[in-house]
């Protein structure tokens, strides 16, 4: 019987020649990601050590990764404490793949990791961040975990209890009409699952569709996997993989590209036709509430956002540049932009996306998760509703549960932007 | 488990941004986060600090409680005041957390209580003592019940990691 992508990794992950989904595997990590909240994985990770009478070392300082993106540059003195005890503790283990709150090296997780080369085809790869799923678009198995769970990959090297997931199998047909985003797609795709229809499950992407996207896109796709449920998103890894490893990461070392089997068996097969759809909106206050942006075209929006480590890259700045470029954002809006790295908002200035944005009106944000989560910057009055590339609309997420959070692409967000109200970048040349 | 009240029930997919908000989040430490516990609905948070909820009681929710973030604090927070969770299933992340850290949670696909009535766990099943009917747990995969059993996670980490030469 063949194996899904997840199955093939983890039996290499683990030297068995094949597992079945349902095993109970504790395979190694590659890497271990984590950010702010790195300082609750510290503060475990030396419970973890107490008593052992053996000194509180991590496994192998250079498989950690730490980045400072939550709350950049720090908000509060109890964050700036915090990113302080961290630095201390990279220091002290030595870890190397470290990105502080700088304009160089800096940015959000889920965009540093690729853009470093740190996340290869065939890797295991955790993060204490839910949308450490956005890996899988270059071939990793990426998931979330929690603090302790972190503290104790930090002292072991492997990440315990893993049961071999069962995979849905996505097929995506056509190709991508013009007004339309891997953002739309996955908003489409998160609707046809609902919020937990993959819960517990990997993504596993294929189709036409899939093999001309960019990794670029592929981010956005795996993203928000998570948003179904999913443990994880996978693309399998293939030519545009290694081509942005080689061209945009600049990885050197040889890659493990395999993958699934083709008599794989998938717990179930979805089929999107891309033929006829046009651009998607979710609508508060669940990711899973979307509708053709048809329905809800007109809606008066008070705050647009564009930025995330969904939708803040250079495609993104691009095609917001392009709409907004001798526009102006309307009176009655106001508009955030925060790119996803410091990499990122370099090569936008170069290219003078990032002028023709702020003459447009909007404001360019330091890179970092800003208003997406809406502690640091950004936040909404009551009533108030925002437009967002981001990836989360639950109640609350922008700092304020009295306010209504869409998510939308970053085409829609910009055309909006113009408006004022949620429109369609169809319309607009 | 002894009987005792739910004291709140929520629907589905109850994210972790509904029990521990975002800008809490460089709040870490299990004994600070429980001040946050589902802050922003005002009446439930101030029960919880006036300690007018009894530790044991329950709060019954319906599929995917604690989806969204890998914040462990949303499983903390619950779990400094020793309440059980019931629902019908819960969002991967926050499942482990719940395990890892020692939170109660019961996965009770077919579970129906409202506020006020009593529940008691007994036998691989959540009783409902109100209405008098009895719904069945489902078990966790047995790796999984081998860190509730240890304590949690961090003495389960501790008794691996002393099972491994020294580095
Ligand atoms: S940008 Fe938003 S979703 Fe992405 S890592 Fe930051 S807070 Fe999380």
């Amino acid at each position: 019987m063949g194996m899904t992508y997840v199955q093939k990794l983890l039996a290499r992950a683990c030297g068995r020649p094949a597992v079945a989904v349902g095993d109970v595997l504790e395979p190694p990590v590659n890497l271990a990601m984590s950010h702010e909240n790195g300082a609750l994985v510290i503060n475990q990770f030396n419970e973890i050590f107490q008593g052992t009478g053996r000194a509180p070392n991590v496994w192998d300082p250079s498989r950690i990764a730490i980045i400072f993106d939550h709350r950049v540059p720090a908000e509060s003195s109890k964050t700036a404490t915090n990113q302080k005890k961290i630095r201390d503790f990279i220091a002290k283990q030595g870890i190397t793949k470290f990105h502080d709150i700088r304009g160089d090296v800096g940015g959000i997780c889920h965009q540093i990791l690729p853009e470093n080369g740190y996340v290869r085809p065939g890797a295991v790869l955790v993060g204490t961040d839910s949308h450490t799923t956005t890996h899988g678009a270059l071939g990793a198995f990426a998931f979330g975990i929690g603090a302790t769970e972190m503290a104790s990959v930090w002292a072991l090297g492997n990440i315990l209890n893993v049961e071999v997931p069962g995979t849905i199998k996505v097929v995506v047909n056509g190709r991508f009409g013009p007004g339309v985003y891997a953002k739309d797609l996955i908003l489409h795709l998160i609707g046809k699952l609902t919020a937990e229809g993959a819960n517990y499950k990997v993504i596993e992407f294929h189709g036409e569709a899939i093999k001309h996207l960019s990794t670029s896109g592929r981010l956005v796709l795996c993203n928000m996997a998570v948003e179904a449920g999913a443990t994880a998103g996978i693309v399998p890894p293939d030519a545009e993989t290694e081509r942005y490893l080689r061209e945009e990461a600049g990885v050197k070392d040889a890659l493990d590209v395999f993958g699934p089997d083709a008599d794989a068996v998938y717990d179930r097969v979805v089929e999107v036709e891309l033929g006829a759809m046009g651009p998607q909106i979710a609508c508060p206050h669940t990711v899973d509430n979307v509708k053709p942006i048809a329905e809800v075209a007109g809606k008066r929006v008070h705050q647009i956002v564009v930025g995330s480590c969904t939708n803040g890259r250079l495609d993104d700045l691009e095609v917001a540049a392009k709409i907004l470029k001798g526009r102006h954002v309307s009176a009655d809006t106001r508009m955030l932009v925060f790119p996803a790295s410091w990499r990122i908002y370099s090569e936008a200035l170069r290219l003078g996306y990032l002028a023709d944005i702020v003459s447009a009106g909007a404001v360019v944000c330091n890179p970092g998760c800003g208003p997406c989560l809406g502690v640091h910057q950004g936040a909404l009055a009551d009533g108030e509703t925002a437009l967002a590339t981001t990836n989360r609309n639950f109640k609350g997420r922008m700092g304020n549960p009295s306010a209504e959070v869409y998510l939308c692409s970053t085409a829609v967000a910009a055309a909006s932007a113009l408006t004022g109200v949620i429109s369609d970048p169809r319309g607009v040349n | 488990m002894a009987k005792a009240r739910v004291v709140r029930k929520f629907g589905d997919d109850v994210s972790t941004d509904i029990i521990y908000p975002g800008r809490f989040m460089a709040t870490v430490l299990p004994t600070e986060t429980p001040q946050y516990a589902f802050v922003d609905d005002a009446e439930f948070n101030r029960q919880l600090k006036a300690k007018e909820i009894p530790p044991g009681s329950f709060i019954v929710a319906g599929g995917n409680f604690g989806c969204g973030s890998s914040r462990e604090q949303a499983a903390s927070c619950i779990k400094g005041y020793e309440i059980t969770v019931v629902a019908r299933n819960f969002a991967r992340i926050f499942l482990q957390n719940s395990i890892n850290v020692g939170l109660a949670m019961v996965i009770c696909p077919t579970i129906d209580a409202a506020e006020g009535e009593e529940l008691e766990v007994e036998n691989g099943n959540v009783v409902n003592r109100t209405s008098g009917k009895s719904f069945a747990i489902e078990p966790l995969p047995a790796a999984r019940q081998a860190i509730i059993d240890a304590g949690g996670l961090i003495p389960y980490a501790r008794r691996l990691l002393l099972e491994r030469p020294a580095r």
